[in-house]
């Protein structure tokens, strides 16, 4: 029944999508993390969407996954702080890759599409509910 | 008798069920808003409904091995699989063609007609009764 397919597809799409919003919190809360349990700084983390069909006679309609989660390659960012115990010699340490601009950006998106899906799913169970009171 | 029942309300069975299914596809295309590489798809509402109901007029009939058998016409349901590609409004890097102004409109249009697809159904099965009441 396609109605009920949408709830599939919504409902991947907001599990894919508090992923992500999960993935910004930890890369914020991490932002001045200058080490972590590997020795080397935090490496901000971004989430991988795949598209997956949900029925198999019709595979363009697709719901969405999170197949892997990449880690950011960029440099280091460094910082001048001689002070501080994890400074090289010249008195610099390396800094998070995370850029809280970025960040910030890419929290706005995943929750602004998080709402859409709850829109669709709601308008979805609306229509579904119509129908069951069809010929009443 | 029933024959003549199902084809009068045949129109809008077909009609709605097309209308389910443009829910589904643009529920999918609004849960892979953000996955890279993913198209938007979308069908042609007119031409999957004139194809629907071609193949409902030279419908399915029940197989009779006696004559005492009843006789009735079935529909065949044709997936017409015609979903294309929507062209994109404008192009991201990433690869996807997702609009969301584009889907959000289609959506809410889509949910708008299927409400009205229902009434009108309401309405023939409300005739209906009112015919076999014999207006008591």
């Amino acid at each position: 029944m396609s109605l009920s397919n949408v709830f599939n597809i919504a409902g991947s799409a907001l599990t894919a999508q508090s992923m992500r919003l999960n993935l910004v919190a930890s890369n914020i809360a991490n932002a001045e993390s200058a080490t972590s349990s590997t020795g080397e700084p935090f490496r901000g983390r971004h989430a991988v969407f795949t598209a997956t069909p949900v029925t198999a006679d019709m595979p363009q309609v697709a719901g969405v996954r999170v197949t892997s989660i990449v880690e950011d390659t960029s440099p280091f960012r460094l910082k001048y702080e001689p002070g501080h115990p994890l400074a090289d010699e010249r008195g610099y340490i390396k800094m998070p890759n995370v850029n809280p601009v970025e960040e910030m950006a890419d929290m706005i998106s995943a929750s602004r599409s998080y709402q859409t899906s709850v829109e669709v799913m709601n308008t979805a169970k609306t229509l579904l509910q119509k129908t069951l009171q069809l010929g009443q | 008798m029933l024959d003549k029942i199902s084809d009068h309300l045949n129109f809008f069975q077909q009609s709605l069920g097309l209308r389910a299914k443009k829910v589904e596809v643009i529920a999918s295309n609004i849960a892979n808003a953000d996955t890279p590489g993913y198209k938007a798809v979308d069908f042609d509402f007119g031409k999957a409904l004139q194809g629907q109901l071609r193949a409902s007029q030279s419908g399915l009939a029940l197989a009779t091995s006696n004559e005492r058998h009843l006789a009735a016409q079935g529909h065949a349901s044709v997936d017409d699989g015609g979903l294309q590609y929507r062209s994109a409004v404008q192009p991201s890097l990433d690869g996807n063609t997702v609009d969301m102004d584009v889907e959000r409109a289609a959506f809410t249009d889509n949910a708008m007609k299927y409400q009205s697809t229902l009434t009108f159904l309401n309405r023939r099965i409300s005739g209906l009764m009112d015919a076999i009441k014999g207006g008591q």
